[in-house]
This record gives C-alpha cells, structure tokens and sequence, in this order.
C-alpha cells in the first residue's frame, strides 16, 4: 500500500519534471517573454500612475501609489505563472481525438495534467516571476512586506492561483467533448479572466457592486489575491480561504465532468 | 502597379474561401466574434472604471479619451483583420510551410497575410466603431469637411500604421524563431498605448511608443484635431494632421525589413 | 531544362559544447560544389541518405534558396532572382508538407491554385479533368483536406502542382508514407506525364523502387557532393556488380564450375536449378547461355540483374568518381533503406 502511493507521487513528480524541463529547453522564448512582460508593465504603471497624478496623490481604492506599482510588477510577474492564455492543449487533442491516449493511461487525467501545469509554474517562477518583480524593486518604489512570512504566505498564495486557473481552464477544455470544438468557449474565458482577475487594474477600483460580485467568482483567486496577500491589502487568511475553497471546488467539479466525459467517450466511441 | 491589383485580386480569392469555410460553422463563428469583441470592451471597462475615480487622466476628459481609444481600436481591429495571420509565421517557418510560400508566384506577404483570414477579428471593429458611433454622436463637435475627411482617413492610416508595425515586428521571427512574443510589446501593447492620450506617459517609453513606433500618429494627434485641441505636449499644429504620411512611411519601412527578412530567410542576408 | 555548375551551400549554425555549454558557431556545408544538366524531357532520380543534401539542392533549384556560390540556371531563368517568374513554369511537391488548404475541399484549393497561377479557366478545367480521371480523385473532390488519406492527399497535391502546366515537376519524396497501391499508381501516372507530355522530372527519394520505375537517370549524392550521375544499367556495369545467370536444367547436375567470366555457382533442389553470378565485362549473358547448354539439357533460363540497392551501397563505398580523398568515404550502412 505504502510503495503504492509512493510510486504513484513519483510518477506525479515525474511528470511535473517533465513539465519543468518542456518550457525550460525554449530559453530565447522566456527572454522574449519575460522583456514582453516587463515593456506591458511600464505601459500598466504609466496608466496608473496617471490616476495618482489626476487626483493628486492620495489613494484609490485602498492603494496608494507605491503599492499600485508593486501591484503592477507583481502582476506581470504572476502572469505566466497564472497562465491566463493557455489551455488550448486540452482542447485540440479532445477535438482530433488523441485524448484517447490520455484516458487509456493507469492514471487520473486530471491530476497528470495539474502536475505538468505545476511543473510549468514553477518553470515560470523562476523565469518569468523573477525578471519583471526585480525590474520593479530597481527602477520604481516599492512596497516592501514589514513581516518576513509574507513572502512564504506569498508563494502559496501563488500556487493556489495556478491550480484555480488550471481548475478553470481544464473544465472549459471539457467541454470540447460536447461541443466538439471549445476553442471558443476558451476565446471568450481568455478575453476576460485576466481583467476579471485585476491584471489590468486592481479589483480595488471597481465601484463596490462590481467588487462584491467578483468575489463570488473565482477570479480574483487567481491573481488579485496573490498580490494582496504580497501588499497586505487585506486579511491574508481570508484571502487564502477563498481560492482554497475556489480550488477545491473547480478541481472537484473537473472531476465530476471527466468522468461523465469518459463515460460518453466509452459508450459512444468518442 | 498592375501586379499590385492582381495580387490583390488573388488575396480576395484567398480571404473568400476562408470567410466560406468559417461561417459553415455559424455557431462557432459567432462565439469567436463576440469573444474579439469582449476583447475590446476589456479594455473600455478598464477606462470606464478609471474614470470611475478620476476626471481626467493625462489632462483629458472621458469623452476625450473614448474618442482616442476608439479611433485606435478601429485601426488596429482593422489591421489585426487585414495582416493578423502573420501571427502565424513561426508556425510557417517551423513546418516548412515557408516554403511552399516562396514556390508560388505570388508575393509572400499577401500569402501569409491571407493564410489564416479570420473574419471573426471583425469583432474588435464592431466594438470600436459603437464606441465612436456614440462619442460622436453625443458630444457637439465643430464639423468641417476638413474635419470629416480626417475622420474618414484615421482609421485607414491607422490601419496601415498598425499593419506596417504587425509585419515589422514578425519579421524578428525569421531570426529568433521564438520570439514572436516581443512582437506583442508593439503590436499589442501599441495598441493598448494608442487607446489613451500619449500625455499619460512618460520618458523614454512615451519616445518609443509614440514617436519611434508612430503611435501617437494612429488617434492621439488626429483625435487632437477633431476635438480642436492644442498638443499639450507642444507639437506643432501640421504633425496632427500628417498621419497618412507617416502611414505611407511606415509602411515603405516595413515593406524593406520584410524584404531583408526573408532575404535573410533565404540565405543572402546577414 | 535544369543547369547547376559548382552549386554549394553552406549554413551557419550554433551549436552546444563541451560540459559549460559553449556556444559555438559553425559552418556546415550541406552542398559542395555540384554540377549537373538536366536536358528538357528527362526523368532524374535524386537520391541520397538523409542529410546528404538532397532538399538543399531542390531548394536552390527552386528559388527557395540562394547558393553560397555556383551558378544554377532552371527554365533558363535565376531560380533566386526570378522566383515568382520561375514559379509559374514549375511544379513542385513536396512529400511531407502541403500546399493545399487544410480546411477547404480539394476543389476549392484547386480553384484558388487557379487564381494564383492565373491559369485561363479552360486550359485549368482541362488539366483538371485528366487528373481527376488518371489519379482517380472524383470520389473525394469535394471532402476537406484535412480528411483525406495520405494517398489521396498525394494525389491532390500531384495535381495541385500540374495544374499550370509546369514543363518541370520537381518532387521531393513523393511516396513516402504512401500504401503499395497507392505508390503504384503515382509512379504509372508519373512516368504517363513524363513519356506523353514530355514533362521534366526530377525527384528524390530514398525509395529506391521509385528510380527504378520511373527514371532513366540517377544522380546520387551524398554529403553534399554528386557520387555518380547516369542511366542506372550504366552504374550498375560501372560499380562492377555481377549479374546473376538463373538457368533451370532438365535434371540434377553437379555444380557448373569453370565457366569463363562466373565468379560465383549457388546450387538448389540438387543442382536443378544453379545460379551462376557473372561480370558482365568478362562474359555475356547469351555467350554463358552457349556454354552452359554444352554441358547439359536447359529447360528455362532467366537474367537478374543486380539490385538498385546493393549499386547504390557499392557506389557509397566506392566515393566519388572524382574523388579528391577517395579513402574518406566509408559505405554507411543504414542510411539506405530498402522499400
């Protein structure tokens, strides 16, 4: 039983290696990547900044200048770590049918598939986190954490929103089985998740209707969170409980639906 | 000249066919339109909210803003219609498909411009064009025929602006084949930079954006004369009105990098 | 049809080395200095293992890339200079990546070709017609690309390059992947074009079995240099393969063995049948005939000629006819595969 589970985390662990490795072989990719995020920074925090300077200073919807642009490279730093773009993967093999060859393997799709996102994510904290926050702590002032578990309540914070972005994106890819083609369902869910997740403004600025019904979603768990617990806007328990909750229930709801999905493909032959 | 209207005979013919292909699945097309359009609206919401909070932003009010940020999302809707596909080109170049490209007597750009038409990009135009229709019908501006004229001409200069920089910036594929997300800094962070005053910016980021990438030329400065507005930055009233020029500009560069690119591609250059 | 003097082509390319990763940039030659005419009317083969600088060539050849240094002259025109000029005059397919609409019905590619090959529409319905009838396409003229076989796709794409009736078809692995029926039947439908309608064929391949239905001449190349040029029966002679005598006597008889010009006696079904392998430049084959009915009753007799593969493996062994460093050259085993 024990060497069981054992085998099985390894395989997990494998894969998620694997999945580490895949993003790591394309280094002129990352460097094109990580100069692109930094470059759609500047044009973020200029945006802002513009605010700050209308209103002459003060705060907007409880940040002040400083921590909006900490919001800002923290967000282009999460970006790819969140992966708002992706998950079109999914999709394609569903449509051309080589998504057979992922239900025939002794594992759970969905968790092979969580654990090569994560190696993914943990590829982008190195690559793609790093560049644009540094290029934020040199060039422009910044909100430093006044408490050393910050930064760790940080990264599981971080974590949590790549698997409720995951969870998000792998039920959409779902219902490729359905409607043969999800690609637009993808396009639509693209457009919007990032500005509903604060990318482009903080969620702070919305007028509060907006606010509270955005809490209802998983949005803001997937990126706005991260950044808040990072500012310390906000109750960092709460926070973590709402994508924790978010999470779960995204993965469980992908669970239920791969299995109606198997069982359609089982008993119509795809 | 007469090889011009041929090729562009042929690209009609290309485009067609494809326009047939997609609307065969109307559902899917109309998802994927309404998806473009969202896209657009994102980026009004992020505008709407911020003068949420503020008056103005950069020295200009919201009607203002409505009008640059519609007039470039018309050019770059329509340009990301006309030359989008050259997205593709590192796929292109991967495959070998290139090749094929280079074996037909016709001019690789149109090709590859009419490789993937994708009507549903007309989506971004729609938005575009409801947000002017409305910003002008609402406010009393001073009609002239000069005045109409330009507004007639922004969208299309501002469609070649944007289209010269969508083929530049692809170009650095056929030297780093994986850095087709630098091309985004430009493509669509330009057009994130052209929908607000040029005055929200500063440093060198505004130099670049604005005057080496001519971005201020695709709504700023036009914007500036429909609405009778001295440059609050100090350019002389003629630089507003010259965009076609710098269209005709942009577009003779971009043609020359595209020639050296593929040039290069093809084993004469570098 | 096709003048290539001193083509070479050289590539540039970074590579990784040594344990901290090194970045070292390199020049690969992948054509050296080759020289070749191709006469209108003529069927090539040109054949190489992989990486022997088979598609570089037909690149040049037809303007998708430009040489190093050489000179290459096709239809009279500078493949690199006159591209779309070129295009219009040849055909092109290319075994494993497409020119035709993934999305669209074979038709409407065809349609469009016509539009970009600005083909008159009767000249184009005319062409059209006979492929469909030879290539047998009218059972999926109407299906998406992305739908079709392998086989069917080949012979659309076939037509999509004969379409503007090219005077030069070039193709580049053309049966690859392809079903023993379907390869038959584009060989037929190739060697119909190039004795009826005089159309110029050059291809490549590592089929062997392709050269040797279709083309009366074989160029072999092999890193980036020509090995040997000529009509096969001629390389066969040159590379000094022995032919095969297969005679069936009327009864069992002891081995044939002092024949003039034999080099080998293989016996079965007690010496019945016998296989006497002989050089064709010591003997021939009607001369072994004479000698061997002396000695006993013949029923049947029959030549096998040695095979493609085992000429093309002795003249990889062998170098370059011209070779500057003949002793360079080692035969490599399994670069050639056998159909």
């Amino acid at each position: 039983m024990l060497t069981d589970v054992r085998a099985l985390i390894g395989c997990y662990l494998r894969i998620a290696l694997a999945g580490f490795h895949r993003y790591a072989t394309y280094r002129q990719a990352t460097v094109a990547g990580a100069a692109t995020n930094i470059v759609f920074g500047l044009i973020r925090v200029g945006i802002l900044a513009a605010v700050y300077t209308a209103q002459g200073g003060g705060s907007v919807g409880g940040y002040d200048l400083t921590t909006t642009v900490t919001y800002v490279w923290l967000g282009q730093g999460l970006l790819s770590i969140v992966e708002f773009w992706g998950g079109t993967e999914l999709t394609n093999r569903i449509r051309t049918g080589a998504v057979v060859v992922d239900l025939s393997r002794p594992w759970n799709p969905q968790a092979a598939l969580l654990a090569e996102d994560t190696g993914r994510a943990g590829f982008a904290a190195l690559a793609r986190l790093v560049p644009p926050v540094l290029f934020g702590m040199v060039v422009f002032p910044f909100r430093w954490p006044d408490n050393p578990w910050v930064p760790v309540l940080f990264l599981v914070s971080a974590l949590l929103a790549m698997v409720v972005s995951f969870g998000a994106r792998f039920l959409l890819s779902l219902t490729a089985f359905w409607l043969l083609d999800s690609r637009g369902v993808l396009g639509v869910y693209q457009v919007v998740s990032s500005t509903l997740a604060g990318l482009e403004i903080p969620l702070g600025y919305f007028p509060g209707w907006a606010r509270t019904a955005l809490w209802f979603t998983p949005f803001p768990a997937m990126l706005q969170s991260p950044i808040d617990v990072f500012v310390q806007h906000g109750s960092a328990v709460a926070l973590l409980v709402h994508q924790v909750v978010w999470a779960v229930l995204l993965l469980s709801l992908g669970q239920l639906l791969l299995r109606s999905a198997v069982r359609k493909v089982v008993v119509q032959g795809g | 000249m007469a090889d011009a209207v041929t090729s562009f005979g042929t690209y009609r013919h290309l485009v067609a066919a494809q326009v047939r292909g997609q609307l065969s699945y109307r559902s899917s097309f109309v998802l994927n339109c309404f998806g473009q359009m969202l896209a657009q609206c994102t980026d009004l919401v992020v505008i709407l909210v911020l003068f949420s909070r503020v008056a103005s932003l950069g020295g200009f009010g919201v009607r203002d803003v409505l009008l640059i940020y519609s007039l470039a999302g018309l050019s770059f809707g329509l340009a990301d219609l006309v030359v989008g596909s050259i997205d593709q080109l590192p796929t292109f170049i991967r495959t070998g498909e290139f090749d094929v490209v280079l074996l037909r007597p016709l001019g690789t750009l149109a090709q590859l411009a009419a490789s993937d038409f994708q009507l549903r990009r007309l989506g971004r135009v729609i938005t575009a064009l409801g947000v002017l229709g409305y910003v002008l019908s609402t406010s009393d501006l001073d009609w002239t025929v000069a005045r109409v004229a330009l507004l007639v001409v922004t969208p299309l200069a501002g469609m070649v602006i944007f289209s010269s920089i969508f083929v530049a910036a692809s170009s650095v594929c056929f030297w780093f084949i994986d850095s087709r997300e630098l091309a985004n800094t430009v493509t669509y962070g330009g057009s994130y930079f052209t929908s607000y005053p040029i005055t929200v910016f500063t440093g060198w980021l505004r130099t670049f954006l604005a005057y080496v990438v001519p971005g201020a030329f695709v709504a700023y400065y036009p914007a500036l004369v429909l609405i009778g507005r001295a440059d609050p930055l100090g350019a002389p009233t003629w630089l507003c009105s010259v965009s076609p020029v710098v269209a005709l500009l942009s577009a003779l560069g971009a043609a020359t990098v595209w020639r050296r690119a593929v040039r290069h591609y093809r084993g004469t250059g570098s | 049809m096709i003048e290539a003097t001193e083509l070479s082509r050289s590539f540039r390319v970074t590579r990784k080395s040594g344990r901290r990763l090194r970045r070292i940039r390199e020049e690969v030659v992948a054509v050296r200095s080759v020289s070749f005419t191709v006469e209108a009317g003529e069927a090539v083969g040109y054949i190489g293992p992989n990486g022997a600088g088979k598609s570089t060539t037909i690149k040049m050849l037809t303007g998708i890339l430009v040489p190093t240094s050489g000179r290459v002259r096709v239809c009279g025109l500078d493949p690199s200079r006159q591209r779309i000029d070129l295009a219009r005059r040849i055909g092109v397919v290319f075994g494993q990546r497409s020119q035709l609409w993934w999305d669209l019905p074979l038709a409407e590619s065809f349609q469009l070709l016509r539009h970009i090959y600005r083909t008159p529409p009767s000249d184009h319905a005319e062409r059209l017609e006979e492929c469909t009838e030879l290539l047998g396409l009218k059972g999926f003229l109407t299906t998406p690309v992305r739908q079709l076989s392998l086989g069917q796709r080949m012979r659309g794409e076939v037509t999509a390059a004969l379409l503007h009736a090219p005077e030069l078809l070039v193709l580049d692995e053309p049966t690859i992947g392809l079903d023993l029926e379907s390869k038959q039947r584009l060989r037929e439908f190739l060697a119909e074009l190039n004795t009826r309608r005089r159309t110029t064929l050059v291809l490549t391949t590592h089929a062997l079995d392709d050269i040797e239905r279709l083309c009366r001449r074989m160029l072999v190349i092999d890193r980036g240099r020509v090995l040997a040029d000529g009509p096969l029966e001629r390389l066969r002679v040159e590379v000094g393969l022995e032919r095969t005598l297969v005679v069936d006597l009327e009864r069992p008889t002891a081995p044939l063995r002092g024949l003039a010009g034999v080099v080998e006696v293989r016996t079965e079904t007690d010496g019945r049948r016998q296989r006497l392998s002989f050089q064709a430049d010591r003997t021939t084959a009607a001369a072994l005939i004479t000698a061997v009915a002396r000695q006993a009753p013949i029923h049947d007799v029959s030549v096998v000629e040695p095979e493609i593969d085992d000429v093309v493996r002795r003249l990889y062994a062998r170098g370059p006819t011209t070779a500057e460093h003949p002793g360079r050259f080692d035969a490599p085993n399994d670069v050639l595969r056998a159909p």
